[in-house]
């Protein structure tokens, strides 16, 4: 039995706007194991991100949140500021997306990596030297001396991104969270991380938390699934099911949607709904599309969910 | 035999590089070099590379947006490459671009009727009723309708801002449309139905479509021909058709084989 690394009990997000409260997360429910990469998929405004940012404990100000993050059976739900500060880096980090805009400019990418030792370890000056440059080895940049005393200018988007990657990692979190790392690259840099990110991952038995929009990325790397829309779990599974025998309508819609070459000539299939806004979503009324006569079929056909409310009440 | 309706030849774009001492020689960057192709009437023709390969810079150089520095770009028989700018005015009619991220192309300030009524006056075509009707007509074709009219940018979403950017490109009744990462930057649903609407456009009203893009799933699909452009050079041109049976350059083996599938075939554990 693999060791239960995050488990995330019906965590609730709400943001406030205008003194007003929105639903922004419903319901998420979910756990990662160890030596698992767990994807979570959606459109804009799904909350993935969202998801992330309460596991790393980054959400804005105006948000409140309910439920439980339990990360090795520890509750990270309303620890202190300071309590956070210690475990991010130690226990769980983040890669992010945009490695020009993650990274400063005016400082060598050998500091920013060991920033996060010297904020988090006691280690010494000469330690810490040698750690950035055995990350930079991981994470396969060659030449490590001399990338270490270069500025992020100096350094290809591919490279960039191994430096995101290195600082995340440094300091050996538990479970790594990577918001869409491929996102900002070209195909063949693309599939050079991917490859990167299973590597690192067998070698170090970590766990994973996933995120993209992109299902190709998903596929490669994930090995358990989660679909999203509009702050909610539609579904989720273990990839090769997920991808093979999609039971939720939407899953199916998103799946079909991805233009290849089998599919030239045809029309390709679109979900004929958008994401609605933080702010015409009222709490309980998920998938929070008001449904007229005209569309309740269309609505229906995708979120079957709604009828059952229907019947309900 | 059809008569292409753009043919580019040695298409070549210089930038001079920076110099670093004091009385260095000056010397110069390739953006693109010696590009030659001809794109046929009613052909989406794609142009693939990674970034910095000078896909965009040639999507630039057709539009005029930058300068050639040498080879000539001809447009139903005529070259257009050195043009001054009245003469670009009356050739923009007929070429139009839509851009890749549909929130910094649109004037947030403006409603969405002055963004698709400006081409009209520029071009001075119609009266103001005119006008308004055909603003209507092409905004009811990209499957908006009339209640966009007083809308701003910021009052739509992704999906919606690019029918826009579409829509203000149609006005015209241009034969060409190039379209630099299109649907880049867009959900895979919307994507998809972006993409349907360029089908049905290109039906209905016999566009050419120039299709820049680096997500080879989008241009297997969408185009006709296949330009692959490598560090400013293009390596190999085919037919979209024949991918899977022709012998390819080492280089577009590397970038297709790069692309993630969603299936278990390609998956290495």
């Amino acid at each position: 039995m693999a060791k239960l690394m995050l488990e995330v009990n019906n965590l609730n997000v709400s943001i406030k706007v205008k003194q007003k409260v929105y639903p922004a997360l419903e319901d998420i429910t979910f756990k990662v194991n160890e030596n698992q990469v767990v994807g979570v998929v959606g459109e804009s405004g799904s909350g993935k991100s969202l998801t992330a940012q309460s596991i790393l404990g980054i959400l804005p100000a105006n948000t409140e949140v309910t439920g439980s993050i339990k990360l090795e059976n520890d509750e990270l739900i309303n620890k202190s500021s300071k309590a956070w500060q210690k475990l991010r880096s130690n226990e769980v980090s983040l890669i992010f997306q945009e490695p020009m805009t993650a990274l400063n400019p005016l400082m060598k990418v050998g500091k920013q990596i060991s920033e996060v030792l010297r904020k988090h370890t006691n280690y010494s000056n000469n330690e810490c030297y040698r750690k950035t440059i055995d990350i930079l080895k991981e994470v396969g940049l060659k030449r490590p001396e001399s990338i270490y005393h270069s500025y992020t200018h100096e350094l290809s988007g591919g490279m960039r991104q191994r430096i995101v990657i290195a600082i995340a990692l440094v300091n050996n979190p538990k479970l790594i969270i990577a918001d869409e790392p491929t996102t900002a690259l070209d195909v063949t840099i693309q599939a050079q991380i991917i490859d990167l990110l299973k590597d690192i991952m067998k070698k170090r038995n970590g766990a994973m938390l996933f995120i993209s929009h992109d299902w190709g990325v998903i596929s490669q790397v994930c090995d358990y699934v989660l679909v999203m829309y509009a702050g909610k779990i539609v579904e989720q599974g273990p990839m090769e099911n997920l991808i093979s025998n999609p039971q939720h309508p939407y899953t199916k819609g998103l799946l079909k949607a991805i233009p290849d070459f089998k599919k030239r000539g045809e029309a390709l299939y679109s979900i004929p709904l958008r994401v609605p806004a933080l702010t015409e979503r009222r709490k309980g009324n998920w998938p929070y599309i008001e449904i007229t006569e005209e569309n309740k079929q269309v609505v229906a056909d995708i979120f079957p969910e709604i009828l059952q409310r229907e019947t309900k009440e | 035999m059809l008569e292409p309706i753009i043919e580019v030849k040695n298409l070549t774009k210089t930038y001079k590089a920076a110099q670093k001492k004091f009385r260095q020689k000056t010397s110069y960057i390739h953006a693109v070099k010696n590009i030659n192709f001809q794109v046929l009437p009613g052909e989406s023709f794609g142009i693939v590379g990674e970034s910095g390969s000078g896909k965009s810079t040639i999507a630039h150089l057709i539009m005029g947006i930058n300068k050639v520095t040498e080879g000539e770009i001809i447009f139903r028989g005529r070259n257009i490459a050195q043009l001054s700018r009245g003469g670009e005015r009356e050739i923009c009619r007929n070429l139009q671009i839509v851009f890749q991220d549909p929130y910094s192309s649109l004037n947030p300030k403006k409603s969405i009727e002055w963004t698709l009524t400006e081409p009209l006056i520029i071009h001075s075509i119609g009266t103001k009723a005119s006008r308004k009707e055909k603003v209507i007509e092409v905004l009811e074709e990209v499957g908006l309708g009339e209640s966009y009219l007083k809308k701003k940018p910021h009052e739509l979403s992704g999906g919606q801002r690019q029918r826009i950017a579409i829509a203000s490109a149609l006005i015209l009744e241009p034969e060409v449309i190039v379209i630099d990462e299109g649907v880049s930057a867009l959900d895979v649903s919307i994507q998809a139905s972006i993409l349907n609407l360029l089908n049905e456009l290109k039906e209905k009203h016999k566009l050419t479509y120039i299709f820049i893009s680096h997500d080879l799933n989008v241009v297997q699909y969408f185009c006709d021909k296949i330009a692959v452009v490598y560090l400013g050079d293009l390596i190999e041109l085919f037919q979209t058709e024949e991918f899977h049976q022709e012998e390819h350059a080492e280089y577009t083996k590397k970038l297709f084989n790069a692309i993630p599938d969603v299936s278990f075939t390609s998956r290495t554990s």
